[in-house]
């Protein structure tokens, strides 16, 4: 399949702009312009429309099968908020205008949309105030960890230290690090649940924090919460909750309630939003009263007459860590998702995440080894073990999954467990679909014994077999050069 | 509404196969008194009954102003393709390209948008996006601090006063030191922010074409900052970039900026588009995913995420950046946008759009009290000095269907009666006419 | 089998002493463990480098280990064909691809480390 750039013709045009209306021709000094013009494509609308429909069909979404990617929440994207981001009223619509004189009011649309958002997902995780700002998970992780550090700056404690499980997703540790924190791993105990011990001991007057995921990544829900959170509070070290595995707790747990200071939520996983090959995902972040006034600005309020408002007098602010309110269009997915769903749906997608995990846990614990053998919440952990002997690795068996017609789940994370591949089917799966792929890891796993050679071989049936990764490190082509 | 496939006669027969009575005996491990307090959120609805209420919703936003506004943020004409494009779903409801045998569209059309971006900035590398032009400029700074170890900016007054605010906000939790030196007459201020270079300055950031719309040629500072080991940050308007002298040409070390105005809808704010280009010898300390081409074991051309030992998921509290989602399907949209406008058609775009400033611009010079700020050269967007505070003039425009411009007293206290406006090639010379007039009668009420 | 003619550390680092000059590389187990390397962020010369502290990184294509200054000393050499050709820590971690050498260690240090034995007995309880 040709680079685009090898489909150009010269003097090839694609769209057609009006003709200029305006009796005025300007040059600009030829000091300020480029000498050579950008070699841009050269193509027509349909050069363009078919390279892109090829490329789309050497790709693999929620929509063409099964995705069981552990810590992703890879659901099904209704397409009913596809429609609703496109609406003119919506997309259209230029972020500075309620920063005009009465722009507000031509806009009571959109901040009704993030006003009631912010609402809403403080009802669901218990919190008191959100902001719908930060633009991804990682995004909200850093804007959690400012906000924590600048609490401690206004209480003029001196911490510099944050905690974090050794399970931990790297956006934990890499955004705290930004945030101006050092970092203390916390170990997991061979139960696959973070070491209280230990973290007691590590606890002192320089916490600043100590950050968990809960259920954490091994699918596996915290007994201690109720402790950590004392231990944290005793310092006035603040709990953060890394709300990516909210999928499996929806209606039956709230972080808020649980005395969880600050968190964030990941819309795309959770909220139904689409991945978008990488982004744009939205990561809003959730505060108890005390850190409501560190909240970056601006923040919308409802005034008594119903209309809402940007509102900017919040003196101790971190300030803006997005230029306007956040994904918008992103945002706006996940409102109507939840008003599709309501309080009862959201319990059902949360009970059904549970089940399919345990299901597909169960049905494969006779093939594949389970590090943890217990009830899981939405997501498991299984590893390449039992086909270790036969010198198959979790890569193998996910590139083999490949040639079955499924996207290999997560392989090689958690860190702290050695081949791992975690599975998380959510709720929108069928049972078919999960008993088809049930029956394609069985096949593996057999195939690991009578044919090895095959599985290391894998994929042969994709677009590409495996890619040379060390050459790719090493050529750095990164652009095409003709 | 409910997207759940399984019925309870499914469900029952999972529950046997995990030993389980019912679907709370999987929840035990939540300790009764942490249940939620609360759980209360209004009853789900149908999609017939959402489709209803969103669209009365966006009803209630004006959409249909004529657009005067910019101020980094522009109402660009997009071509239908794009939208049909990626509303393919197995671009949209894909994740990140980690498994490339299965995502080579992903990462071939990122690997594209890499050097449409490359091409455009006249830089080495780009990498596969940032959230937006503002967290770009902030991740550019910390590649700096990375790459010189020293932990002084300079920046222009000239560079978006939103993105300014940002890199504060980001700065506090990083102990450095930020020195902002005002514009003068429009353009960077050679003399001031030439006498602040020092050896403890790790960048100079500056912006083209800057808040006020104004174009310079920084290669003059750019040679000055190399000589004390500085690097040069710029944040770039990617269509202007299709016309003007490129950051590239000018020695620029790492070039940003916001890629909304290559095909992305003004959204309300987000999602959006930051882009980072950078020169080859510090391409270690990049933040954000990168995509490459190699061979697959049969030497078929393929591409794969590279250079990920930079990254959050293996360098953990190490990394360059703690971005994981980017703007992947933004980035798309962009690459489609320049593959169908083109060589000459981003050019014709942005001559149209310059064209049609300068057209209003004379046509605003006319009126009585008006004046147009113009001792220096400008694009699609340009400063407007009027009789009256701009923020007053802008509020009785919107009144008669305009947004007239933005109120540069917002961000610059001392330009109350200043209001920055902006003209694409979306604006016929029939509408541009209309503003004039309909400003000078407001303007003789 | 590990060379016997040095010392290493806990964290895979070896050293060889050469006469007053020590050689510092990783071992054969932290280059397998790695996988092929694309990259090592070598130390500067006239670095001074205290026990135990990090000194550089070095990358394969999925992952990436800090490495830690075996013992201390001032940095006189660095083998810069690594530079291009990282992959001699793969081929050769004992030879080729020493990484520097260093002077003004204290031999106290170098004796504290772990002899051949001592590292291969470490590695058969990982």
């Amino acid at each position: 399949m040709s680079i685009i750039f090898k489909k150009s013709i010269e003097g090839r045009h694609g769209v057609s702009l009006p003709e200029s209306d305006v009796p005025v021709s300007h040059s600009i000094s030829e000091k300020y312009l480029r000498t050579k013009k950008a070699e841009l494509p050269e193509l027509s609308e349909l050069d363009v429309v078919r390279h892109f429909t090829e490329l789309s069909r050497k790709n693999y979404g929620v929509d063409t099968n099964f995705y069981p990617l552990g810590s992703c929440t890879m659901k099904y994207n209704p397409k009913i908020t596809e429609k609703i981001a496109s609406l003119d009223g919506f997309s259209s619509l230029h972020p500075l205008l309620p920063q005009l004189r009465r722009g507000g009011m031509l806009t009571q649309g959109a901040l009704s949309v993030v006003y009631e958002l912010e609402k809403q997902l403080s009802e669901i995780t218990g919190m008191d105030a959100f902001t719908a700002h930060p633009m991804a998970g990682a995004h909200g992780e850093l804007t959690g960890m400012m906000i924590i550090a600048a609490y401690h700056r206004y209480k003029k404690n001196n911490k510099t230290e944050v905690l974090i499980p050794d399970e931990a997703h790297g956006t934990n540790p890499s955004s705290a690090a930004i945030a101006g924190f050092d970092i203390k791993s916390v170990p997991t105990t061979s139960n696959g649940t973070l070491d209280i011990d230990k973290l007691e001991s590590l606890v002192n007057e320089k916490t600043a924090a100590i950050m968990l995921t809960n259920p954490n990544t091994l699918g596996l829900f915290n007994p201690y919460i109720e402790k950590i959170a004392a231990i944290a509070h005793k310092y006035d070290a603040q709990l953060y909750y890394d709300g990516a595995n909210l999928n499996a707790i929806l209606g039956k747990f709230r972080p808020g309630d649980a005395n969880f200071d600050v968190m964030h939520i990941n819309l795309h996983k959770t909220f139904g939003t689409p991945h978008g090959g990488g982004g744009p995902g939205a990561g809003p972040v959730g505060v108890k009263k005390h850190l409501e006034k560190f909240l970056p600005i601006s923040r919308i309020t409802k005034r008594s007459d119903g209309t809402y408002a940007l509102d900017y007098d919040y003196p101790e602010s971190i300030g803006y860590i997005s230029p306007f309110y956040g994904n918008f269009g992103v945002c706006l997915k996940a409102y109507a998702y939840i008003l599709l769903h309501g309080a009862e749906g959201l319990k059902e997608v949360s009970e059904n995440a549970v089940l399919n995990a345990n299901y597909v846990l169960h049905s494969l614990k006779d093939s594949f080894h389970v590090p943890y053998m217990k009830t899981c919440m939405h997501e498991c952990v299984i590893t390449s073990k039992n086909q270790g002997e036969k010198g198959i690795h979790a890569l193998d068996i996910a590139k083999a999954l490949i040639d079955k017609g499924y996207h290999p789940p997560t392989i090689y994370f958690p860190l702290i467990v050695k081949e791992a591949m975690m599975i998380e089917p959510t709720e929108t799966e069928s049972k078919e679909t999960l008993d088809a792929f049930i029956s394609a890891m069985k096949e593996i796993a057999q195939e690991s014994q009578t044919d090895p050679e095959k599985i290391r071989n894998a994929p042969q049936k994709a677009c590409v077999t495996r890619l040379d990764e060390t050459k790719a490190v090493k050529d750095m082509d990164f652009s095409f050069h003709g | 509404m409910s997207y759940i496939s399984n019925t309870d006669k499914q469900r029952r027969s999972m529950l046997d196969t995990c030993g389980a009575g019912s679907v709370d005996d999987l929840f035990t491990d939540i300790p009764a008194n942490l249940r939620p307090k609360s759980f209360c959120l209004p009853k789900g609805k149908s999609e017939l009954e959402v489709a209803s209420f969103f669209d009365t919703l966006s009803k209630k936003n004006y959409s249909n102003l004529v657009n005067f506004v910019g101020g980094g943020f522009y109402d660009h004409f997009i071509p239908s393709a794009i939208d049909a494009i990626v509303s393919r779903s197995e671009f949209y409801t894909a994740y990140t390209p980690y498994q490339p045998e299965l995502s080579q569209g992903t990462l071939q059309a990122i690997y594209e948008y890499q050097t449409d971006i490359c091409r455009l900035t006249g830089l080495d590398v780009s990498n596969a996006s940032l959230y937006d032009g503002g967290t770009a400029l902030y991740e550019a700074c910390q590649m700096a601090i990375h790459a010189t170890d020293r932990r002084k900016f300079i920046v222009d007054g000239g560079v978006n006063p939103i993105y300014r605010k940002m890199l504060n906000s980001y700065a506090v939790n990083l102990s450095i030191e930020i020195v902002e030196v005002p514009v003068s007459h429009g353009q960077s201020d050679r003399t001031n922010i030439t006498a602040l270079l020092d050896e403890n300055t790790g960048a100079l950031v500056i912006q083209n074409p800057n808040f006020f719309g104004v174009i310079d040629d920084h290669t003059d500072i750019v040679k000055k900052c190399h000589e004390l080991g500085i690097l040069v940050i710029q944040s770039v308007y990617p269509m202007a970039l299709s016309l003007l002298k490129t950051p590239g040409e000018m020695g620029v070390d790492i070039a940003t900026g916001e890629g909304q105005s290559l095909g992305i809808p003004l959204s309300f704010g987000g999602p959006y588009l930051g882009f980072m280009a950078v020169k080859k010898e510090i391409v270690r300390k990049m933040p954000g995913r990168i995509v490459a081409r190699t061979l697959d074991t049969n030497g078929r051309e393929g591409f794969v995420l590279s250079l990920q030992a930079r990254e959050q998921h293996i360098r953990r509290e190490k990394a360059t950046s703690n971005i994981c989602s980017n703007e992947a399907l933004c980035a798309l949209r962009a690459h489609i946008y320049m593959s169908i406008m083109g060589k000459e058609g981003l050019r014709e775009c942005a001559q149209l759009c310059v064209d049609k400033a300068h057209y209003a611009i004379q046509r605003l010079n006319a009126i009585p009290g008006v004046k147009v700020m113009d001792s220096s050269p400008t694009f699609n967007e340009f400063t407007v000095r009027l009789p009256i505070d701009a923020g007053e003039c802008v509020g009785r425009m919107i009144d008669k269907g305009f947004a007239a411009g933005f109120p540069l007293g917002r961000y610059y206290p001392d330009m109350e009666n200043y209001l920055l406006v902006a003209v694409t090639e979306k604006r016929t010379k029939h509408e541009i006419g209309l503003f004039a007039e309909t400003l000078e009668e407001i303007l003789c009420q | 089998m590990n060379p016997t003619d040095r010392r290493y550390t806990e964290t895979h680092e070896w050293v060889k002493l050469e006469g007053s000059v020590a050689v510092i590389g990783i071992t054969d187990h932290a280059q397998d463990a790695l996988g092929d390397i694309t990259f090592i962020e070598l130390p500067k010369k006239g670095a001074i480098l205290k026990k135990g502290r990090e000194f550089g990184v070095v990358e394969s294509v999925k992952a990436a280990s800090d490495l830690f200054a075996p013992i201390s000393g001032t940095v006189t050499e660095i083998n810069e064909s690594l530079e291009t050709a990282p992959e001699a820590i793969n081929s050769d971690a004992y030879g080729e691809g020493w990484i520097y050498k260093c002077t003004g260690f204290k031999k106290e240090e170098y004796d504290s480390l772990l002899d051949a034995k001592s590292y291969e007995a470490l590695l058969e309880k990982e």
